[in-house]
This record gives structure tokens, sequence and C-alpha cells, in this order.
């Protein structure tokens, strides 16, 4: 019996002892990702990384992408990362991945042999990676993850429903984008849906029209708190959705419409113009590969300041720095974003590769999307960030105004509410 | 010497006892006692989910008890359980009171009421949303129940019911009520079958009409059986969630917000472990306190 008694505590302390057993250096890397439309070409490439180097690159797929969000910070707590991940997060919260050891410094690596990585790929989607010197965040200035594609978000046309209400061309402004949705009504077509249900795709379109109306410096300045939400600037930005919702616009529901259930409008023509990302243009070859659209970015309000849409990395990747096999990850991404690997991305998911060259090699419509990239912007390359409680109530409230519950002036208050709550809090 | 003897054998039988049960109580404090301490621990902290953690001692406590959306998204748990409470139980009860007489095909009823609750809550919502859409296209409502209205004579009644404040909770309300009846009909049919059949033909004999017996023998025998639902249908409801993701996504503005959504958005959108947690531990507070309150008239309606 003792005998027993003493076997089983040894099992125990095996056990125990087994779970933290330090990683060894070895020819296997693991990454995980949340892309499930990729999955399969990451597999296949892994297989050709695997019969040229002899390193072997197992993907492991955790979709969807909020489950694999909170696996990551699971996993960061536990100290189990994989050698290679992404973090589907706000920079702020990359920022702590960061100093916590977690994320491995490329900027050597993208610099070396005449910075011809760095060069290779879209200046903005790295931005997106970068920490520059003195960043709010107290992050070591560097370079901390690989874009493997880029994307942007811009309003689409379905050149069919246009032109059976006369319209020759897409809108250039607001005001021809509301005369031309009143068209669209009077021939019973519905003239724009998107995902608002998803408040990030509402708040990338509120702070498109925030950057034309009253430019990225009071836009900051508003963060920093030296400017009101109450500002008429910003009740003309809330004001851009009242005229949406007084012209008849916008598709029932779409407060609560996911963007899965808007792609599915569009692609099956039930509404002539949306707002999407450039992943769009796989989704809706699925659904729908007759759709004849164009692509152009959110008509203007002002020609006070350029109308700035986001666009940045679409998916990225870092290297673990407590991996034993950092150089070997590291290499790894070197030769997924190379020209080649890039190309087989683009060609067989049609996003937007990050290598400039791959570009060569994509469709049309994505050509169109890439053209984009010049007026793109995105939070993440922001020097700073609104409080997500402030973004919070300033997407809620734009669903207010839509559902007709509350008027811009009003919104805005409550914006401003909120902002003044959370900086009392030295939340900021 | 004996008692020393008799004391080691019974200290061998107790480390024996305690090797037995160390396994479960090791899995019980791994995941159980060690998590809820966790979270009540994180709830006096300021923390991104990852990084150094601030302790703020109360802070989030008060700041919980001051958010209006918090006790808001309390609220509409609320209507949501109150609507199942009565409309969800009093369907299950009837149609269990159906199934228990000896009708045609009962059996064939028996399962057709009981899909919706099998069914997932993800195919539940994405069923509901198509019958419940809004939109139309080429003249033709698209959602079926909007395409019933407008066919069937009452064009007036077509309406955005998930996308109008005032209909999109008591929407959602009836949609959940749908799928969870299936549950208080199955569990009240096997309370209505254990009923001595002795006691409905004594009351028969004395005189009792069906109303009668149903007032003095069914209700009274059913007592137990209808306050373990109500206890279920409480939980069950109160903490309603991806019914609700998956209907109107991340909510309509905060009019269809519940409890379990605000803690999710607090963790996802705004990165506030600490607040998320206090919110649980509240949340948590309040369904012990109903469960307890549940139980305590439970008890005393069997003392009746």
């Amino acid at each position: 019996m003792q005998k027993s008694v003493i076997w089983c505590c040894c099992l125990t302390l095996v056990f125990f002892a087994g779970c933290s057993q330090p990683p060894k250096p070895s020819n296997k890397l693991l990454l995980w990702h949340w892309m499930t439309d990729r999955n399969d070409t990451f597999q296949k490439l892994a297989l050709q990384y695997q019969k040229e180097t002899g390193i072997e690159v197992t993907v492991e797929l955790f979709a969807p992408s909020d489950s694999y969000s909170q696996k990551v910070i699971a996993a960061a707590q536990a100290n189990v990362l994989p050698d290679i991940y992404g973090i589907l997060d706000k920079k702020s919260i990359v920022a702590v991945f960061i100093k916590a050891g977690l994320v491995s410094d490329l900027t050597a690596a993208m610099n070396a042999d005449e910075k011809s990585w760095k060069n290779s790929l879209f200046d903005k989607a790295l931005a997106d990676k970068r920490f520059d010197a003195g960043n709010i965040y107290d992050v070591p200035p560097g370079i901390y993850g690989v874009p493997i594609d880029v994307t942007n978000e811009q309003m689409l046309y379905n050149k069919k429903l246009l032109s059976k209400a006369g319209i020759k061309t897409p809108p250039k402004n607001f005001d021809e984008f509301i005369k031309d949705a009143q068209a669209l009504r009077r021939v019973g077509i519905t003239p724009f849906v998107s995902g608002w249900g998803e408040l990030w795709l509402l708040d990338c379109f509120a702070s498109n029209y925030a950057f034309n109306i009253m430019g990225e410096d009071k836009i900051f300045a508003t963060y920093r708190g030296t400017v009101k939400y109450t500002d008429p600037d910003w009740i003309k930005v809330f004001n851009v959705f009242a005229q949406l919702r007084d012209n008849g616009v916008l598709i029932d529901g779409i407060v609560t419409k996911g963007n899965k259930y808007a792609e599915q409008d569009f692609a099956l023509e039930r509404a002539a113009f949306s707002f999407n990302g450039s992943w769009c243009v796989n989704v809706y070859h699925d659904m729908n590969p007759d759709l004849e659209y164009g692509v152009m970015p959110p008509p203007p309000m002002s020609t006070d300041f350029p109308l700035k849409i986001w666009g940045s990395a679409g998916s990225s990747f870092v290297v673990n720095d407590q991996s034993p096999n950092k150089d070997k990850a590291i290499a790894f991404l070197k030769w997924l974003t190379a020209q080649d690997q890039q190309v087989i991305l683009a060609r067989e998911t049609n996003n937007l590769p990050s290598n400039k060259q791959a570009l060569l090699g994509v469709s049309p419509i994505l050509g169109e999307f890439a053209k984009g990239m010049v007026q793109a912007t995105h939070p993440n390359i922001w020097p700073l960030n609104e409080d997500p409680t402030v973004s919070e109530a300033f997407d809620k409230g734009i669903q207010d105004i839509i559902i007709g519950e509350k008027t811009p002036s009003q919104v805005a208050q409550d914006v401003q509410m909120v902002k003044d709550s959370q900086m009392n809090k030295g939340k900021h | 010497m004996g008692s020393k003897i008799k004391s080691a054998a019974i200290f061998k039988d107790n480390l024996q006892n305690f090797f037995f049960v160390l396994p479960a109580f090791a899995i019980f404090c791994i995941f159980y006692i060690y998590p809820f301490y966790k979270m009540i621990n994180l709830s006096f902290y300021d923390w991104l989910g990852i990084g150094p953690m601030h302790f703020i001692g109360l802070s989030n406590y008060k700041e919980l008890m001051g958010d209006h959306l918090w006790w808001d998204s309390i609220w509409h748990a609320g209507y949501i359980t109150l609507i199942a409470l009565t409309f969800q139980n009093a369907l299950a009860f009837a149609l269990a009171l159906a199934c228990d007489r000896e009708i045609r095909m009962k059996r064939f009823y028996r399962v057709v009421f009981f899909i919706p609750p099998v069914l997932s809550e993800v195919v539940v919502g994405l069923i509901w949303n198509w019958i419940l859409n809004p939109e139309m296209q080429n003249g033709q409502h698209i959602g079926l129940l909007n395409h019933f209205l407008y066919t069937s004579g009452f064009p007036q009644l077509v309406h955005n019911w998930l996308g109008d404040p005032k209909t999109a909770l008591t929407t959602i309300a009836i949609v959940n009520s749908w799928r969870g009846f299936g549950w208080g009909f199955i569990i009240m049919l096997a309370g209505l079958q254990t009923i001595d059949k002795q006691l409905y033909e004594a009351a028969k004999i004395d005189g009792a009409g069906t109303w009668k017996t149903f007032i003095n023998v069914t209700i009274p025998m059913m007592l137990p059986v209808i306050l373990v639902v109500m206890i279920l249908t409480i939980l069950g409801c109160m903490q309603v969630f991806v019914l609700i993701l998956t209907m109107v996504n991340e909510g309509l503005v905060n009019f269809t917000d519940v409890p379990v959504t605000r803690i999710f958005s607090a963790m996802q959108s705004t990165n506030r472990f600490g607040y998320a947690c206090a919110e649980a531990v509240i949340f948590g507070m309040i369904l012990v306190s109903i469960s307890f309150i549940t139980k305590k008239l439970s008890d005393k309606a069997k003392q009746v």
C-alpha cells in the first residue's frame, strides 16, 4: 500500500514537472492563425517550405477571430505562445505583448541586405507594425510584425443597378451620392448596405468623414481632450448619418446587420452601394462570380481636407521572442512575404499582397483597391487613439441617430459626457 | 500499544481515503475554486488582460453602481426572463397537458415540440434572422414574417422587428421562449405522468369537474415540478447571450444589451478585464440571490 502511495506522489510530481519543461530548438515551427479562407494556402505553402528547407511548419487554425484573440491572450499569460502568431488587437495591447517580451523586434532582419525585405513591403502596412522613437506606449523603437497582406475599406458600387437607375458614373461627392440614392429609391433599388451591426465598420466610415470635415489635427486634439465632441465639426460628422437616414439611403436594419449579411446583400444585388474591406473581392467572387462592380472612396462631403480611408496591414504575424526557433521563424516569414509566395497568396485568396512587386499579378478589381492605399490611414499608426469606452459611446450614438432615437447634437453631448468622465478618471 | 496500532491503522485509512479523493479535489480546486477566486481578485484591479495590473480597490464596483447601461442590461435580461416565465412556461404547461391526454399522434407532437431546444442557439438565431428580415427586393418582402403579414392583408403590421427599439427586445424574448419551451414541456410532461391516476378518479367520484380537478389535483401535485422549471428558466434566460449575438450582432444601440453581452463587451471591445470581472461578480450574486429566494419559495410551497 505504501508503495502505491509513493508511486502516486511520484507520478503527480512528474506530471507537474512535465508541464514546465522548457522548449528546445528544433527544425519544427508552430504557427497559429485565424484566417479560415487562407488556411489551405498556408498549409500548401508550409509543405513547399519544408521541401525547400527541411523545416516543418505546422499551421494551426483557430477561428473565429474573437476566439483566436482570447486564445492568444490566455497563451501569453501561460507563456505557451507558438513560434509565430498574430495579435488581433489594438496597438496598445500589442505594446503590452512587446513589453512582456513576447514579440521579437524584426528591425535588424528587415534592414539586412540593404533593407531588401523592408523595401519590398508596403510602407503603410509596415507602419502599422512599427513603433517610432518616443511613441506613447514606451516601446523601444522597431518593427515588430510582418504584414502578409494589406487591406483597405472603401465603397463599392454595382454597375448594373446604377445603370438601371440611369446613373452613368459613380458619385464624386456626398451631394451627388444622395441624389443617386434618391434615383435608386425611385426605381425600387436599396441604395446602400454595410455591416454596421459590427461597430468597427461604422467607426471606420465615420472617421473617414471626420478626416474630410475637420482634418487629422482636430481629431487628435479631440482625443487629447482639447476639442469637444460638441464642436460644430463633430456635429457635421454625426449629421452625415442623419442625412443618410433622412434620404432613405440605408438598407432597413443596417444597425444590427453583420458584415456577412451585408456582403450577401451586395453580392445578391439587393443594394447598389456597399462599404466594405478589400477582402470582399474573395467573398463576392464565391457568392456571385458574375457580379459587376467597381471601387471608389466614400464620396467626400467637404473640400477642406482630404478624405482618408482606413488601410494598413490586413493580417500580420509576429515572432515569439521567447521561441528557441526565433531565427527560423523570421526566415519563414521572410520567405512567406517574398514575391513568389505573395503572388500565390493573392491569386488563391484574392487579398491584396503586402509585397509591392506581387501587385502585378492581382485582378483588376484588387488593383482598384490597391490605388486606395495612397489615401490610407489607420488607428494603429495614429499618434494616439480614443479611449475605447468613448469610442463605444460614439459608435452607439451613431446607431441612435440612424434609428432616429437621437439627434446629432444629443449624441454629441452624450459622447462628450462619457469623454469628460473618462478624462476625470485619468483613463486617457 | 494496542491503541497505537489502532490509531496508526486509522491514520493509514485516512491517508488512503485522502489520496482517493485527491484527484477530484484537485480538479475541483483548479477548475472551480481557483478561477472563482481569481475572478473576485481581478475585480479589484485595472487590467488590460495582459501586462501590469493596477490595484484600484473597489473602484470597479463603485463605477458599476453608477453604470446605467449595466443596470439597463439587468432589466433587459429580467424582461426576457419574465416573458419566458409567463408565455414560455404557460405554453409548455398547456402543451404538456394536451400531450398527457389520449390524443392522436401524441408521440409525433412530443418530438416536434422538442426540436427547438435541440437546435443550437446560433441556428435558431440565423433562422429567425431570415424570418424577421426587414428588407425588400423587387418589391417583395424577403423576410417570411413580413411577407406573410403583407400577403394576408395586414400591410400595416409589416415592421422592422429587430431594428426598432420598441420591438427588438420583445422579439428576442419571444424567439428565446420559442427556443426554450421544449425543455419545460418535457419536464412538465414527465411530472404530469407521475401523478397518481387514482387521485383523478377520487376527484371524479367526489363530483369535481375538469376545472376543479385541475386546480385542486393537477396544480398542487405539479407545484414542485413547476418550481424546478421556473428556476431553470430564470437561470437560463438571465444568461441569454448567443441568441442576441446572432440576431443583433453587437446590439441595437444599448436596447438589447444583457449582462453577459456587457461583460463580453467590457473584455472584448474595451479590454477592461477588471471591470468585466466586477460585472461578473455582481451578476453571479444576483443569480445566486434569485436561486436562493426561489428555493425558499419552493420549500414553503412544498410545506403547504
